[in-house]
């Protein structure tokens, strides 16, 4: 299968801070790329560019088009939700769907309208009338109705509750994912995509710093809890971070061998929060 | 693809207030204090039992059919007052309307959602100048064109109360000639108002914030700068009233009926009773409309506005964050 998003030498200042430093990376189809990294770390100028909402230098191609320049072309393929203060507050349920379904030609009403039919929104209900989660769900029953290659995902539950949340990502993944589909999603809240991800991918400073499957993530990454008198052994072995719990140390390695770690202590599969911090230390320092 | 009529719906959907209600408010009030003059005269009548129904009886003794032209004129006058009088309202809601267009999605971010979808800046930008082109102005005639039907009905039915059949007066003016012609002047209104939706439209894609400023107060401070430099002797544009014109089509053009100013004593001469063989006949004459059509400075207004306009597809592809 070929690749959706390939980026080479990928670049964005703004001004004299670089944005995106020359970032490579390729998403292939039926993935579900999760895309994380702190505050300003150059994702959202990463997904504007891939959506053609900004210029970059670098070569990008999204589905075999360039983003900038066949934007109108690559948009009947891909779909995105930023967050939730997106949609017009002025505009009805019901044009809503008019709209879309009238300027999208992969839009099928009565996907939409069943979705909907779920949920406590009614056609005549402007967007001010509901609630940030209400809007969500109607932005969602909007884009899944719609039969994209890609779609991108920047913040989509922010300040939702989590109620709201995992309805979100549940009827993302049931109703509307398959292999024929890609989806690029970034969140704070990694412990809530973890599960759903295929591959993960850190920013930093610009900078791309982790890029692999989930697999390759469980492969390489493991955490080890050591009691005190085995610390210096594990400390020799150059881990990633180390943390405190109940009198024990619990290091994360990178690629060092099980059967060595297995002798310090008990072996955990870390998880992308943990893997997270460790990656980014001292970013803000 | 129906996407271009889809956008201009979404224009009218968002804009309802100022391209329908606008327009309905400033003709339902016109009728509304044309009843309470009505009342008012009657309540006086009866009350000091003074007869003014005696100009009405004097009118139906010795009306005749010069009359009768002349009553017929002076409705085709009040048709076209109705649909003058929305105009003025019309020109606040497209001016604001166009300083808005590309800027208020923006601050609200939801140009995320629009360009989400497969809609290109051209369309975006074209759905938005027809809208004011064509769109405000076509509905608004037609309230007016209704709110004159129903001036006549109350009118109509007051005088017939008092005895005064006023069918001829209707028969002898023209309101479908009338109406015929204010609807030619809309695409004139539109050719004439380009530069001017241009100018609004650029600055309202350009602006990281408060287009108005952007839009008003800086040709008011060119203008205000060649004069005082021409006060101080510094080269300096010699007309300043030339300067001032130009400022005055780029933000004032979208005022319909604006390209009157070009003859205005010609106008307002052919509107005299009496002028011609028939009183009304010059009431916004198509041949008026072809000499505006016929003026460089329309001509040269619609290059200008052109340009503006494609300057503000490009600043729509780019430029997407306002300092909020």
């Amino acid at each position: 299968m070929s690749a959706i998003v390939q980026a080479r030498g990928l670049s964005k200042s703004y001004g004299t801070t670089k944005a995106l430093d020359a970032v490579d990376f390729e998403i292939d189809a039926g993935r579900i790329v999760g895309l994380i990294g702190p505050n300003g770390a150059g994702k959202t100028t990463a997904l504007k560019a891939i959506l053609g909402l900004t210029d970059y230098e670098g070569k990008l191609e999204v589905l075999g088009l360039d983003p900038h320049t066949q934007r109108t072309r690559l948009m009947e393929q891909v779909c995105f939700i930023a967050d939730v203060a997106v949609l017009p507050r002025w505009l009805r349920v019901r044009e809503a769907i008019e709209f879309v379904g009238g300027v999208h030609p992969r839009f099928s009403r009565e996907k939409c309208l069943a979705f909907l039919s779920h949920t406590k929104i009614g056609q005549g209900m402007r967007v001010r009338e509901l609630s940030k989660g209400m809007i969500v769900q109607l932005h969602l029953a909007l884009v899944m109705a719609i039969d994209a290659k890609l779609l991108v995902l920047d913040e989509p539950t922010l300040g939702l509750d989590i109620l709201y949340r995992k309805a979100f990502y549940e009827s993302l993944l049931s109703d509307y994912f398959d292999e024929q589909k890609t989806i690029i999603v970034t969140t704070h809240q990694v412990e809530e995509i973890e599960h759903i991800l295929t591959d993960l991918m850190f920013i930093r400073n610009g900078k791309l710093v982790l890029a692999a499957t989930m697999d390759e993530v469980g492969d390489r990454y493991a955490e080890v809890m050591v009691n005190p008198d085995k610390a210096e052994i594990a400390r020799a072995l150059k881990p990633l971070n180390e943390r405190q719990v109940f009198g024990k140390s619990i290091f994360l390695f990178d690629g060092v061998e099980r059967s060595r770690l297995a002798e310090l202590g008990e072996l955990h599969k870390p998880s992308v929060a943990d893997l997270f911090v460790a990656t980014m230390k001292g970013t803000y320092a | 693809m129906k996407t271009l009529p889809l956008l201009v719906k979404r224009e009218y959907w968002e804009h309802r207030g100022g391209f329908l209600w606008t327009p309905v408010w400033v003709t339902g009030i016109t009728l509304l204090l044309t009843v309470l003059g009505l009342v008012t005269a009657e309540v006086f009548r009866s009350r000091a039992d003074v007869r003014v129904g005696f100009s009405l009886d004097m009118l139906r003794q010795d009306i005749d059919a010069k009359d009768w032209a002349n009553a017929g004129y002076g409705l085709d006058v009040v048709q076209f007052v109705f649909g003058a009088l929305p105009c003025i309202g019309l020109f606040f809601v497209l001016f604001f309307y166009l300083l808005g267009t590309l800027y208020d999605d923006r601050r609200d971010r939801s140009v995320l959602f629009w360009k989400s979808l497969p809609v290109s800046d051209l369309a975006t930008v074209a759905s938005k100048a027809l809208s004011a082109m064509f769109v405000a102005p076509l509905i608004a005639l037609a309230v007016s064109t209704l709110a004159y039907l129903a001036f006549l009905v109350i009118v109509g039915t007051w005088l017939s109360l008092h005895g005064l059949n006023v069918l001829p007066a209707i028969a002898a003016s023209h309101p479908f000639r009338t109406a015929w012609r204010m609807l030619l002047t809309i695409p004139v209104d539109a050719l004439w108002a380009l530069p001017a939706i241009g100018w609004l439209m650029f600055w309202s894609a350009w602006a990281r914030s408060k287009p108005f400023l952007w839009a008003v107060m800086l040709p008011i401070l060119v203008v205000f700068a060649n004069w005082w430099i021409g006060v101080l002797g510094g080269p300096h544009f010699a007309g300043v009233l030339d300067v001032a014109k130009i400022v005055g089509r780029l933000l004032l053009s979208v005022m319909p009926g604006g390209w009157m100013s070009l003859d205005a004593a010609g106008m307002a001469r052919d509107w005299m009773p009496g002028h011609g063989s028939s009183g009304s006949e010059g009431l916004l004459a198509p041949e008026r409309l072809l000499d505006v059509l016929a003026s460089a400075n329309l001509w040269i207004g619609v290059a200008g506005g052109l340009v503006l306009l494609a300057a503000a597809v490009r600043l729509r592809g780019r430029r997407i964050e306002v300092n909020v």
